[in-house]
């Protein structure tokens, strides 16, 4: 291979994004020199098993990757707004929606979502930390060389081009030739591995590590979401597993599973991609169900209303999300039979969703509401998301489903199920915990503007989708001409792209400005909280809770609130901690894995050999590894505690 | 993991002792059903694609029931003789457990070398994962087996350094289960693979 092609080269924007990546990358290393901070870096962020710096990671990740995904929207959106633009070419913009898609949903909706389980669920069922911390801290790694992996096609080998669901043939070595899409096998498949592994901790984590007292009927709501998304990972997981192991033998080694000659099958990759595919958008719903169940009855003051049906919906929609992948591809000719069954089935999911918004609008019903950012969000999310289900019920009807099919229809339907049921609840949660995460909490005037512009934005840009795709604009097309009348629609969507933009940028500066100027949360229960997360320190001592609190209802800190001081805390109560020790390993093991896939990638097969060796050997090295943990003394304890108080 | 951690059960089986250990035991089968979703998927395509078999040979041409019957026998022996290791542990024998992990690896071992050689054998006659999708999806399924009969090989042999250095502790108790748990489980792929590859292709 030569140095050309393994450069991309050839595009402005691509020196610029290299230029710009250098300079990062000379930046963070001064900073962290010139500080002295590399010890810091390692010692406390690096090597660390605890839950809540591991959430904060993901969410820092999350962040960026929704920059990165944001851009790559709206160069798309620059591209579209006027006919016959030539800012992109059909290259770089099938490349760029490929990107935009697997990068929103796996680089920024899961690992946002996957941030505040780990964050808020070992605290809401008053656990010390998750049952595999060890793996945890893997899990995380693996997701974020995974993510490293996939962004860096955009300047070495070239990005995927064959959009986000990568169907056969087009996605075969004979139609898509260069590394783009090993990068799209190989680096799906590495975070991929660190999500099963996250669906196995917190299942064990929920089930066996709940504080006594706290029944499965007597948890909050968004770890009983959380809990059936993690069932929802470990069996759809596997399948994305192997679907993507069979797309990398396809193009590594010519094997014939999904090619055009000798017995392949193209339409079987639709089938496993969407048999993965389908559940993990209920992987990053259900759990954005539960914060807004959160949220809303935090804020609407009142216990949620018909928390049994709640639960019910939830096991429910995981239910039915197994079996209504087809509904993806009802063009592609199944026959009316099949087709009429995940049709039914598809409108069938709409049943425990229209019970679970009547169950937040019932607990607004005479609720003492507060506006604030958390809740707006809230609150937008109903009527939006409403919308984006209404539409998806068309979608469901197999026969109408033949107009709408790749239209820019069904782009502004998943937008408004996607955007204002998952976007939404990602910053909903991210204003309600950053407390309870950084010790101070998020501007509120900053935080409505940001509500504000984002909110109109997403429906200035969006609405009009629905109307471009029923004038037959379908997606993908990198262009379109004058005369077809879509151009005010197009220029309309692209100013509401710009109004999201700046509202991510206050965000952002919101970000920093609080942790500057930002109000500190010195009763680690800022918003008269009613689950357990409240009922400790913000941000929380390492090891969460001094003592075990005892649960007596739902709602197990605000019945505490009622009967007394919430969650008292007796000195010769206490007792040694037991806490996880530490470990590098995850981190480096995870290199290993970038190289390994980097090396699978440009079929460098020598580099991955000996990195797969490397991975070996960290797994031995853990098994010959009796590391027991530590204890943190009855002293310490005191010692933390009262430092905590004295800040009361 | 907190004080719960060490809380130690007198009363149960060695490998259950410690919370930990139980928390370790649950979680690994869990891990073992998101294994089956696995295999399940790798099933399912192989039963869409065996007789899509291009220009190359079928499975009636290709398997041959000797050599299959005895890696079959080999890797069922194998389950039992882990199973015994199992009850040599439960009975608080060092030796007998060492043994028949022994045992259990060759086993696994002298499978292994059977499944290569039969492999070998197909590649000698042209059929390679690249002729048909038949094949592209027989040598996946069998060989993400065998590669899970690998693995498994090299963690028994791990673990019986563990209790060469260590001994019986809680740790090493629950890690010898926990190694049984998946060899029993590759058994029960293989009972599946038997039937639904070998056995159906000799008949379809």
């Amino acid at each position: 291979m030569k140095w050309s092609e393994f450069f991309v080269t050839g595009e402005p924007l691509i020196y610029a994004a290299d230029v710009a990546i250098v300079l990062t990358i000379i930046g963070i290393v001064f900073v962290l020199t010139y500080f002295k901070k590399w010890k810091w870096l390692w010692d406390e962020w690096l090597t660390t098993v605890d839950h809540k710096k591991i959430g904060i990671m993901y969410i820092i990740c999350a962040v960026l990757m929704l920059f990165r995904g944001g851009v790559d929207a709206l160069l798309m959106r620059a591209q579209l707004t006027a006919p016959n633009m030539k800012f992109l070419d059909a290259q770089h913009y099938n490349e760029i929606f490929t990107t935009h898609g697997t990068i929103m949903i796996l680089f920024m909706a899961m690992p946002f979502i996957i941030g505040l389980m780990n964050v808020v669920v070992p605290l809401q069922i008053g656990a010390r930390d998750v049952a595999y911390p060890y793996l945890n801290a893997l899990s995380f790694w693996l997701f974020f060389f995974g993510a490293m992996l996939f962004n860096i096609s955009f300047v070495i080998g070239g990005s995927p081009d064959a959009g986000w669901t990568a169907y056969f043939p087009l996605a075969s070595n004979e139609f898509s030739p260069g590394v783009g899409n090993n990068y799209y096998a190989v680096a799906l498949q590495i975070s991929g591995i660190g999500t099963l592994m996250t669906g196995i901790n917190f299942l064990v984590t929920i089930l066996k590590m709940r504080a006594p007292g706290m029944t499965l009927m007597r948890m909050p709501m968004f770890t009983w979401t959380v809990l059936i998304t993690c069932v929802i990972i470990i069996f759809a997981f596997p399948v994305l597993t192997v679907a993507l192991a069979l797309m990398t033998f396809d193009r590594l080694f010519d094997t014939q599973f999904f090619t055009m000659a000798n017995g392949g099958m193209s339409m079987l990759w639709a089938n496993l991609f969407w048999i993965w595919g389908h559940p993990e958008v209920y992987i990053v719903i259900l759990p954005s169900f539960g914060i807004f169940s959160e949220i809303v009855s935090t804020f609407a003051r009142k216990r949620l209303f018909g928390y049994k049906a709640m639960v019910g919906s939830i096991v429910g929609i995981a239910f039915l999300s197994f079996i209504v992948w087809v509904h993806h591809f009802f063009t592609m000719g199944a026959g009316p039979a099949v087709n009429s069954f995940f049709s039914i089935t598809t409108m069938a999911i709409a049943i425990p969703t229209g019970v679970k918004v009547f169950n937040w609008l019932f607990t607004l019903r005479k609720g003492k509401i507060r506006f604030t950012t958390a809740m707006l969000w809230a609150l937008a999310f109903i009527p939006n998301f409403v919308i984006g289900g209404v539409t998806g019920v068309m979608l469901a009807m197999a026969a109408a489903d033949y107009q709408y099919h790749n239209s820019y229809f069904l782009i502004a339907h998943f937008h408004y199920v996607l955007i204002a049921g998952t976007v939404f609840a990602c910053f909903a949660g991210l204003h309600y915990w950053y407390p309870k995460m950084f010790g101070h909490l998020l501007n509120e005037r900053l935080g409505k503007w940001t509500f504000w512009l984002f909110m109109i934005g997403f429906n200035v840009c969006f609405f009009p989708m629905y109307f471009l795709g029923l004038m037959g604009m379908t997606r993908r097309m990198y262009t379109y001409s004058a005369g077809l009348g879509w151009t005010p629609l197009n220029v309309v969507a692209t100013i509401g792209a710009a109004l999201m933009g700046i509202g991510f940028i206050v965000l952002c500066y919101n970000i920093y400005y609080s942790a500057r100027y930002g109000e500190r949360d010195m009763t680690g229960d800022p918003w008269d909280g009613r689950t357990l997360e409240w009922a400790t320190a913000s941000p929380p001592a390492h090891y969460n809770f001094p003592i075990t609190p005892e649960v007596t209802d739902l709602d197990a800190y605000w019945v505490m609130k009622k009967n007394g001081n919430g969650l008292e805390v007796k000195e010769e109560q206490l007792k040694p901690i037991h806490m996880p020790s530490n470990s590098g390993r995850p981190f480096l093991i995870s290199i290993a894995f970038f190289f390994a896939g980097f090396g699978l990638v440009f079929k460098w097969f020598t580099l991955a050999i000996i990195a797969a060796i490397f991975i070996i050997l960290g797994l031995i090295l853990r098994s010959f590894d009796d590391d027991d943990g530590y204890y943190i003394s009855v002293d310490e304890i005191k010692r933390t505690e009262r430092l905590a108080r004295k800040g009361a | 993991m907190a004080e719960a951690a060490h809380r130690y059960d007198e009363t149960m089986p060695l490998e259950y002792r410690t919370e930990e250990s139980r928390l370790n035991i649950l979680g690994f089968w869990i891990f073992l059903g998101a294994e089956v979703a696995l295999f399940a998927t790798l099933f399912a395509t192989y039963l869409v694609l065996f007789q899509r078999t291009g220009s190359g040979p079928t499975a009636k041409d290709l398997f041959e029931v000797k050599d299959v019957l005895i890696e079959t026998l080999l890797l069922l022996t194998s389950s039992f003789t882990c199973g015994l290791a199992i009850f040599e542990m439960r009975r608080n024998r060092l030796s007998g457990l060492l043994t028949w992990l022994l045992v259990t690896l060759l086993l696994g071992a002298g499978f292994i070398t059977f499944e290569i050689r039969e492999f070998i054998h197909y590649v000698h006659e042209g059929a390679t994962m690249q002729t048909s999708a038949f094949l592209s999806s027989f040598f996946v399924l069998v060989g993400t087996h065998g590669a899970h009969v690998s693995l498994g090989i090299g963690w028994m042999i791990l673990i019986i350094i563990q209790l060469l250095q260590r001994g019986f502790t809680p740790r090493t108790a629950r890690k010898v289960f926990i190694v049984s748990l998946y060899w029993h489980f590759l058994d029960v792929v293989w009972i599946f693979i038997f039937t639904l590859v070998y056995l159906t292709g000799m008949v379809i």
